[in-house]
């Protein structure tokens, strides 16, 4: 049940017979957007109520437990109440990029959908050049945060965004590279390619040890692109009150909040994806019959569960560490992780040229 | 009043070198309190910090210059919150001192004990909001954990978690709970196997040495001519230690050493006090089980009279040098009372070694200083 | 370094200096006029009071005292209290900010509480209490305290709003 494979399929043939092609695609298209839109709204309820009770665990407190059993109910509350309150323009903001900043945000993370596969045949959009899509779209996300952060017309906002937009573009780097170790091995930019590869093992334990360098350098760059701490100085809610959001209020601000988590579940899906096989369940070797009894567990269940470890690391990562300062933040992307991601991109190379991966 | 923002506002506007002025404060997460200080940036770099006191200004020195030397303790407590003991024990003595009344010695060994307790109970909460200042949540509520311990037993001896109100010339105000002795020995226990979780989550955290190490250095020269007391003066290698150089009630006693380091930077402040934190462990273990029997006040009059004249206690509390200096005229209320606030000369540093590194450093380094408002406003 | 011997030191830097033992640490009184020379003096060797760790004022009614105590990091058993009376009607006196850094903050307040000026301050200005400007504008405030000024700690000091007398 659990299995998404083949509804795609059947929805798709369904419609063909009821309705013409133009219509059928015009009713796909209108189901996805619903589909997502949904998604996003769940996912941000999961999240947030997720990271506050790993914040809680770690922190040796219960966390919510007020509203409905266990809490599960807190973050609707909380979205109710945001809701409802006023979101206020501040006077001398420019009001047409203050409002449209959070649509950007938010747009960003809707585009950075298409290309991730859930399932085994579940995916929106199976584009060929997937990989260099996500790494192209994804930086985008830093152009609604300098826009925020400049129309609030405040100047802790100013400086966070300034802050967000330095780290966003170093640390695209070597996301970027860690990335394309990756499409060097698979010699495919196509998700659904990446993914076939990874049939007889993960690139995490096929790729010796290039690619778990490659892995824990992707876990720090996104955790930076997502301004997550300890990357959080866009925010640095001890320097900059709130960084480029301090002025937003309302559901804004919970459009702000919300792609944040958004974010870390597309760039722990993708992290799933390209390292640890995506939806495909753990294949060794030529085990076959460990591998049959793997394939019973249902693609998307695979899927979800590397996701939302990755998830769970990068939270563990936020109420752990402190945050850095801007310019060890800088020396840290410049004189260490992006040598070493070159270098290991070269690695990555001789290795793939020489076929010395399994 | 509001003049005062007007200036700000003036110059707010970006200067002919480009600079940046912003409020850090009244109301913002990092200064625990409301201190305002407007700092001039350019880019992320400070040029110039200026306090701006007097949020929380009550004009306790003109207050106490109505109250009598018996009500006028009570209101020290709202000084320094964080170690209201220390400051009531600091008024205790200069009236003992001006009176010549003897206090007995379980009241001594007493009032040692709890101003132990203050101290790690100030030092627990400023390593919890100190490492919250450098971005690391988690700290805050393993540090809370034992200060919860330490507020339960004041709650037991005092009646007070905050402002405990418990000592007075010539004593204490009750005889300890029948159970102190044992809570104390509970959390000293709990205490040893505790601390060093928060240890290994703060100290040896990389990012948390490269925030605070070579951050916000002050030289010893420096620390002396600004006044500096307590660990901050200490982290510079400078030896102020009150219990040491003028030892009051069962300091003298008891062995503990002073913590020096000679670096000076926020990491120098950030050890100090952790170590504090173990001497007066020390302390407690030595005087828990050695508490005298006997009465718990001294003899005193009703209406207590200081003799024309000057007067000057100083007392260790969490952040350094308390000092009071009272000019009496023979009557029951002070002339002039005076309270020499660790905090005040403290901040007054903060321009001199802040001024020319990153925001970020200006939160290790307010930090470290562990201002309190009340008590640099009075 | 006894009391004697400090007396001694003192009288040959500034002869007409008032000595009082009765406190618990020597006090020194010096003319206003006197009090940066001596404090000068002071600090250098061979006495060596590099810490100043109260700066304050006292009205007494007829005139102002500042108060410096005054101490020796290398040495803190000698302790000493330095005394200057300044006139009540038009208190000025010279800054000691440049011997003790830490003065710069104890003379602000002190002006704002007792309406002291200090010569060649670095930065003069209100720091705890409001701007004096601004209590001019407030009109309760000047009515009551129109010729004096608006200095709290004097003791003729009065606030009909805020000050509840005992």
């Amino acid at each position: 049940m659990l299995s998404l494979e083949n509804i795609t399929k059947t929805t798709q043939d369904w419609l063909l017979t009821k309705f013409s092609p133009t219509m059928a695609l015009t009713i796909e298209c209108v189901i996805v957007i619903l589909l997502s839109i949904t998604l996003f709204a769940l996912l941000g309820l999961v999240l947030v109520l997720l990271e506050r009770k790993v914040a809680a665990r770690i922190q040796i407190r219960l966390g919510p437990n007020r509203v409905g059993p266990g809490g599960i109910f807190q973050t609707a509350a909380d979205t109710l109440k945001l809701i409802m309150k006023e979101g206020l323009t501040p006077d001398k903001a420019d009001k047409f990029l203050f409002n449209l900043a959070p649509f950007v945000v938010m747009m960003v993370a809707m585009l950075l959908l298409a290309p991730i596969a859930f399932a085994k045949n579940f995916q929106i959009w199976d584009i060929n050049i997937g990989v260099l899509y996500i790494s192209s779209i994804s930086s985008l996300s830093v152009i609604g945060i300098l826009m925020a952060g400049w129309a609030s017309n405040n100047k802790y906002s100013l400086l966070g965004a300034m802050r967000s937009g330095a780290q966003i573009v170093s640390y695209e780097l070597s996301a970027g590279f860690a990335v394309l170790t990756i499409v060097v091995l698979t010699g495919s930019l196509q998700i659904s390619d990446i993914i076939a590869s990874q049939e007889n093992g993960w690139w995490l334990f096929k790729g010796h040890i290039p690619v778990i360098i490659a892995f824990v350098l992707y876990i720090i760059a996104v955790t930076a692109e997502t301004n997550r701490a300890p990357f959080d100085l866009a925010e640095a809610e001890s320097e900059l009150t709130a960084g480029f959001h301090t002025e937003y209020s309302g559901m804004k601000f919970a459009l702000f909040f919300l792609a944040e988590y958004i974010n870390i579940f597309i760039v722990c899906a993708i992290g799933a994806t390209l390292f640890l096989g995506g939806w495909m369940p753990l294949h060794i070797g030529h085990w076959e019959s460990f591998n049959h009894i793997m394939d019973y567990i249902p693609s998307s269940l695979w899927f979800m569960g590397k996701t939302f470890f990755l998830i769970f690391v990068i939270m563990w990562f936020r109420w752990t560490f402190p945050r850095l300062r801007v310019d060890h933040l800088l020396n840290l992307e410049w004189k260490y992780l992006l040598p070493i991601s070159l270098f290991n991109l070269l690695l990555v190379t001789v290795i793939a040229i020489m076929g010395w991966h399994f | 009043m509001y003049n005062q923002t007007e200036i700000i506002k003036d110059t707010t506007e970006l200067g002919p070198e480009g600079e940046l002025v912003i409020n850090i404060g009244p109301q913002h997460p990092a200064t625990h309190g409301v201190l305002h200080l407007v700092v001039t940036l350019n880019g992320e770099t400070i040029k110039k910090i200026e306090p701006h006191l007097g949020y929380i200004h009550r004009s306790i020195e003109k207050m106490c210059e109505s109250l009598t030397y018996r009500q006028f303790i009570y209101v020290t407590s709202r000084m320094d919150y964080l170690s209201s003991h220390i400051n009531n024990t600091a008024c205790a003595l200069l009236i003992e001192k001006g009176l010549q009344i003897e206090v007995p010695e379980r009241a001594k060994v007493v009032r040692t004990i709890l101003n132990e307790l203050t101290r790690i109970a100030s030092h627990e909460l400023w390593i919890g909001a100190m490492a919250m200042d450098l971005g690391a949540f988690t700290p805050f509520f393993y540090a809370f954990r034992e200060r919860e311990m330490i507020t339960d037993i004041m709650e037991d001896t005092c009646g007070a978690r905050l402002t405990m109100n418990y000592i007075v010339p010539g004593g204490l105000m009750y005889d300890i709970h029948p159970d102190f002795q044992t809570k104390v020995k509970a959390f000293v226990k709990q205490f040893k196997e505790k601390v060093t979780e928060y240890e290994d989550l703060v100290t040896g955290n990389i990012i948390f040495q490269s925030r605070t190490k070579g951050v916000g250095v002050l030289t010893a020269q420096d620390a002396i001519s600004y006044g500096c007391t307590g660990p901050v003066a200490r982290a510079s290698g400078v030896s102020c230690d009150m219990r040491k150089i003028a030892p009051y009630d069962a300091y003298d006693r008891v062995e503990f050493d002073e913590v020096i380091e000679t670096t000076g930077d926020s990491f120098a402040r950030y050890i100090v006090r952790v170590k504090e934190m173990n001497q007066s462990i020390r302390i407690i273990e030595q005087l828990i089980d050695n508490i005298p029997e006997g009465e718990f006040v001294g003899k005193t009059k009703n209406v207590l009279k200081l003799a024309k004249g000057e007067f000057y206690q100083r007392v260790e509390t969490a952040r350094g040098e308390l000092g009071i200096y009272i000019v009496s005229e023979g009557a029951t209320t002070p002339y002039r009372i005076k309270f020499r606030s660790p905090g005040f000369s403290n901040l007054s540093v903060l321009n001199h070694i802040a001024k020319g590194s990153k925001i970020g450093d200006l939160m290790a380094t307010m930090g470290t200083l562990d201002l309190v408002i009340p008590d640099i406003d009075r | 370094m006894t009391n004697e011997a400090i007396k001694e030191y003192i009288t040959t830097i500034a002869p007409e200096a008032i000595f009082d033992e009765t406190g618990e640490w020597l006090t020194i009184t010096v003319e206003s006029n006197q009090l940066k020379p001596m404090a000068t003096a002071l600090n250098e060797q061979p006495m060596q009071m590099d810490f100043l760790f109260c700066l304050t004022c006292v009205d007494y009614k007829t005139h102002l005292t500042m108060v410096y105590h005054l101490t020796a990091t290398t040495n803190r058993i000698i302790n000493l209290v330095l005394k200057a009376n300044v006139d009540r009607a038009n208190p000025t006196i010279e800054t000691v900010s440049a011997i003790w850094r830490t003065a710069e903050f104890h003379e602000r307040e002190v002006f704002e509480m007792f309406g002291v000026q200090f010569l060649n301050h670095p930065d003069l200005r209100n720091l705890i209490l409001e701007d004096e400007t601004a209590i001019a504008v407030d009109e309760k405030k000047e009515s009551v305290n129109e010729q004096k000024g608006y200095w709290p700690l004097r003791k003729d000091f009065e606030d009909p709003i805020n000050m509840i007398k005992l």
